[in-house]
């Protein structure tokens, strides 16, 4: 890892983290009809840390929230074999609004798998998706946020990563 | 990541790693089988052939609906109705399978050894479907899933394994996973159907008491006496085993407490296991199965990024 660059500090990671999280809310509220969706692994983080803040701030109301796993979805497998990780997705999304959440948005590739997988579970709705790091210009796919944290401009020799726990941040630096 | 093995031709071959990762994998392939839509596109570029030199229900329809599961194209060959019955050797029958581009081979044989054969000869990945009195590798996964799933985990857990250990790829197999992962083991049945190297080559109790062996274990592992794989008689009558060493209603209760019982199948019944013990609720027979597709999920899924070419 070099040139760390810090895009979002500890303080700005959470304000950054409550906009989303009140954007959703302004868009979703009461949740009835919406289920959030964490995409594994790495989108978990940050779809625990938005559903327990609006669990904080609307106790009382219930929010449908789970977890998606796409290794068997991607459409490199025959470079690299993934372990998969846990598919928890305890509600039907059958005619619900569906809010996949991931951490860092860079070719699509992983959104597009996402949708696959989320579509073999039922018909949703509608798909939104909530994006902390969109990495632009450097899309492979026709796909784009509904919501996004922060929108940077990468090359791709770089990469963005975002750090969870006491010194949480999100850090671009240049892969070697 | 990936097995450290090319082919899965037995679990001897197996790291408790490769035994560890394919189990994990397949919790995610039953959670799969449980969607409104139980298929996932990862092995879609990918061409399997059964090849099925010896009878099978479970194993074939189990490996069928795995690879279609996954998406993969597969074609059926049994060899009764093939040219095996016009003299074509095992090798040109394979090599003329994959000259029209297969990558993956499952195969059952009754020779012990004819997939490592294989293995020798030809570029495609090859998963052992039982081979003879050798190994039966995907069985032995399944069964330790199920155990893992009932009990909780392998390690220190006691399981006995009852009946024809001597003709039996399954309890080899089984053997191999549960001693490379932890398990404890007694082997029990007739003295002549138990090998004698056994003990020492494996470090497993032998009992011939199977009232003991089942007192003993916290999951009992029965086997089908294989009569098609007997040329010699190594008991007096079937009806003399079940008395002797068949698994029955009244057994099972006068151990004093509740074990689980498997059966690989096909079912003996009133032989090695009586209707009222296989059709009970201590019986994970049918769970065993279900486990099966996605245990074989989990192999082939594991073993399609290893083949050399498309």
């Amino acid at each position: 890892m070099q040139d760390l660059k810090t895009i979002l500090d500890t303080d700005q990671l959470q304000l950054t983290l409550k906009r989303l999280s009140h954007q959703l809310i302004e868009n979703h509220y009461p949740f009835t009809d919406t289920c959030f969706i964490g995409i594994q692994p790495r989108g978990v983080p940050v779809s625990d840390y938005i559903t327990t803040y609006i669990k904080s701030l609307y106790p009382q109301q219930q929010i449908n929230y789970g977890k998606l796993d796409i290794t068997f979805y991607r459409d490199d497998i025959r470079n690299e074999l993934h372990i998969p990780s846990v598919t928890d997705l305890p509600f039907s999304i059958e005619n619900r609004k569906v809010v996949l959440i991931d951490d860092v948005l860079y070719t699509g590739r992983t959104i597009r798998a996402a949708m696959d997988a989320l579509l073999d579970n039922g018909r949703p709705s509608k798909v939104e998706l909530c994006i902390l790091v969109d990495r632009r210009f450097s899309r492979q796919l026709p796909i784009h946020p509904d919501y996004c944290g922060k929108a940077i401009d990468s090359i791709i020799t770089q990469k963005v990563k975002v750090f969870w726990g006491d010194d949480a941040k999100v850090v671009l630096y240049d892969r070697l | 990541m990936q097995l450290s093995t090319k082919h899965l031709l037995g679990i001897r071959d197996l790291s408790s790693t490769d035994i560890q990762t394919i189990l994990d994998t397949a919790t995610q392939f039953k959670e799969v089988l449980q969607r409104p839509i139980k298929k996932v596109p990862s092995l879609r570029d990918i061409t399997i052939v059964n090849l099925f030199y010896e009878n099978s229900t479970r194993t074939r329809i189990s490996f069928e609906l795995a690879e279609k599961r996954l998406s993969a194209d597969t074609i059926n060959f049994t060899a009764g109705g093939s040219s095996v019955s016009k003299g074509e050797t095992l090798l040109d029958t394979v090599n003329n399978i994959l000259s029209m581009k297969v990558d993956m081979v499952v195969m059952r044989h009754s020779a012990s050894g004819a997939p490592h054969f294989l293995a020798k000869h030809i570029p495609a990945v090859i998963v052992n479907a039982g081979d003879g009195i050798n190994e039966h590798p995907t069985q032995a996964l399944l069964d330790a899933f199920s155990i893992r799933e009932k009990l909780g985990g392998l390690e220190g857990k006691r399981v006995a394994i009852i009946g024809d250990i001597m003709h039996s790829r399954v309890a080899l197999s089984n053997i191999y996973l549960l001693k490379k992962m932890g398990a404890e083991i007694t082997v029990a049945g007739p003295p002549t159907l138990i090998p004698k190297y056994l003990q020492d080559a494996f470090d497993v109790r032998v009992e011939y008491d199977v009232k003991k062996a089942l007192a003993w274990c916290d999951i009992a592992n029965v086997l089908r006496i294989q009569l098609e794989r007997q040329n010699q008689v190594l008991f007096s009558s079937l009806r003399e085993y079940n008395q002797a060493f068949g698994i029955t209603r009244e057994l099972l209760e006068s151990i004093g407490k509740e074990i689980y019982i498997m059966h690989p199948g096909p079912i003996n019944r009133g032989v090695e296991l009586d209707s009222d013990v296989a059709d009970s609720g201590q019986s994970i027979i049918l769970e065993q199965v279900e486990n099966g597709v996605a245990v074989r999920m989990a192999v082939l899924y594991l073993l399609s990024g290893k083949r050399e070419s498309a």
